[in-house]
């Protein structure tokens, strides 16, 4: 399966990374070797197995619905880039 | 004191040989010393160190302590340290001060051990030779011009040039054991499920797993102890009782099953390094070990099957690094739109975008069944080989990493060559198996390292397994040259 320079761009849309247009090449032929490397799983016949997606096929635990947390808003704010008023700001979203 | 053991070292301060403060200077020191030279360390705390110090002595002399107390330790720059810097590895969280501990470093802290610092890491945990961290690679203490493998390298190196006798890893698919065979220390990767992954910085959430290195199983035991167990504040964390690891370390091994997979002693192996390991096997088969050669026959799909798995989950957890609550933001944004890319796509290194691209490719519309879900479906056989193994054996036993420290820059540029050299570990993660890696044995004055696997749950058998070869052998002890 090998990708080609509108895959990648797609690709990075999706994952909201800007790449660099001189990037792309390199893009291209890692992920095609990577996606070549992953062909193999298509020689085994999996018609019957159930996919796992924990290593003791254990499910959400679940607990009580009471609050347990306390506001810690203005402590974890600290990283913030940028915010006000206990709000994050970002640039305009709507028009 | 460097070459003194975690248990030496806690003899040492309860017997007032030395005091916590005095220990703790003496790394603080050879932290100064030697880490221009081998850049293990992201971030070095000494004001907190020798006030955690002080702390532990009041409690030694108050007759409080534990084992630990006093023990000087180094976290991976993954964990979660409140009022630390916490970078992961990347300019993305260079600015980054976490608001709370991690469970692992809140139970350590508890115990009463000294924190050091923070270690240099592959960035996000992604890599295997610790080259792809924005703060530079970290040097082999063995061999300053060779990697000391990764994603845990700092954490290793730092063990393995005796700069702390105790350090925490992670481990995704081997970046505990990988590191600590390239190192010449040991490395424990827990079950999946046994440590607490709260506070611990996600790379691929079905595989991640935190735990000790050190030089010795002996002190591995004392610090899983204090890390493992149940916590309600990680979702995927096994309610399960924890055992005393200290206990039964002296259990002899006489009849012991140990299985060798055919798939671990084939082509790709360097030579040099398969003769220490059958050496090592000897050293189990004089003290009454049943060695069998066995089949694990999906061994060649794990490298396939983690690359699709661990990125796709990657590419998950890497999605909260938006430029908008925390961490690096890029200039002037010109829309929202704007703020996520650059943010993005200045944040993250090439590896780290490369693996959130493929994530992204094997989980969008039309590829996410041929990929995701058939990768699933291939890991349930690959556990099922182990499962199926262990109804023959108790442990199975192989090298830790098909060759020793290669140089750095060797693999850099392809990024295919570096997943292969995961090809024993990978698998251990996949099935969510515990596994420990020791030093045994020097190939070109290069350590190599013994993987040992365990059954789920199984870390006392590890443990026991590990420490009965460093009870017969001297190689835990070997340090590299010019650490004196």
């Amino acid at each position: 399966m090998s990708l080609n320079s509108e895959d990648i761009k797609k690709i990075a849309h999706l994952a909201r990374l800007q790449i660099d247009e001189e990037d792309i090449p390199g893009y291209v032929r890692n992920l095609s070797e990577i996606l070549a490397l992953v062909e193999q799983m298509n020689y085994v016949n999996t018609s019957d197995v159930h996919p796992m997606a924990h290593p003791q096929d254990v499910s959400q635990r679940l607990r009580a619905d009471k609050i347990t947390e306390t506001d810690q808003r203005a402590h974890f704010q600290e990283n913030a880039p940028l915010a006000a008023a206990g709000l994050y700001l970002v640039p305009k979203v709507i028009e | 004191m460097h070459n003194l053991s975690i248990w030496q070292l806690a003899e040492g301060l309860r017997t007032k040989k030395f005091s916590p403060r005095e220990l703790t200077e003496h790394f603080l020191t050879r932290i100064e010393h030697f880490n221009e030279l081998l850049n293990c360390f992201i971030t070095t705390t000494s004001d907190g160190a020798l006030a955690a110090a002080d702390a532990a002595d009041k409690r030694i002399r108050a007759g409080d302590g534990v084992p630990l107390t006093g023990i000087p330790i180094v976290h991976k720059d993954i964990f979660c340290t409140e009022g630390v810097k916490t970078s992961c590895g990347s300019r993305m969280l260079d600015n980054f001060i976490a608001p709370y501990d991690a469970t692992s470093v809140a139970r350590l802290k508890q115990a009463g051990a000294v924190m050091l610092g923070k270690t240099n890491m592959d960035e996000f945990a992604m890599g295997s030779s610790n080259e792809t961290s924005y703060y530079g690679a970290v040097k082999n203490p063995w061999d300053i011009e060779r990697v000391p493998g990764g994603s845990s390298g700092g954490s290793a190196a730092a063990v393995a040039a005796r700069l702390t006798p105790a350090a925490t890893g992670t481990d995704t698919g081997g970046s505990i054991r990988q590191p600590a065979s390239l190192c010449g220390i040991t490395g424990l990767k827990p079950t999946y499920g046994r440590v607490s992954r709260y506070g611990m910085i996600a790379f691929a959430s079905s595989l991640d797993q935190g735990g000790p290195m050190a030089c010795t199983a002996e002190d591995c035991a004392l610090l899983l102890q204090v890390m493992a167990g149940f916590d309600p504040c990680d979702s995927t964390s096994i309610e399960r009782a924890v055992p005393d690891y200290t206990a039964g370390l002296d259990q002899p091994l006489k009849g012991l099953r140990i299985g060798l997979p055919r798939e671990y002693f084939a082509e790709g192996l360097n030579e040099g390094v398969g003769s220490v390991i059958e050496e090592a096997i000897a050293t189990y088969r004089s003290l009454g070990c049943k060695i069998t050669e066995i089949s694990l026959p999906n061994t060649n799909l794990a490298v396939p099957v983690y690359y699709v798995v661990a990125p796709a989950e990657f590419s998950s957890n890497l999605a909260r690094y938006d430029g908008v609550r925390y961490g690096y933001r890029c200039e002037d944004p010109k829309d929202l739109l704007d703020l996520y890319k650059r943010s993005r796509g200045e944040g993250f290194g090439p590896e780290v975008k490369r693996r959130i691209m493929i994530g992204t490719y094997v989980l969008s519309a039309g590829y996410y069944d041929a990929y995701y879900l058939k990768a699933q479906q291939v890991r349930r056989l690959i556990s099922d080989d182990f499962k199926q193994a262990f109804e023959n054996v108790d442990v199975i036993m192989g090298p830790t990493s098909p060759s020793t420290a290669f140089k750095l820059g060797e693999k850099a540029a392809d990024p295919v060559q570096m997943y292969l050299s995961d090809i024993y570990t990978i698998a251990v993660n996949l099935a969510g198996l515990p596994g420990i890696s020791i030093p045994v044995g020097l190939h070109q004055n290069l350590p190599v390292g013994l993987q040992i696997i365990a059954n789920h749950f199984d870390e006392s058998r590890l443990l026991n397994v590990a420490h009965r070869f460093q009870q017969e052998t001297a190689w835990h002890a070997r340090a590299p040259d010019g650490v004196e």
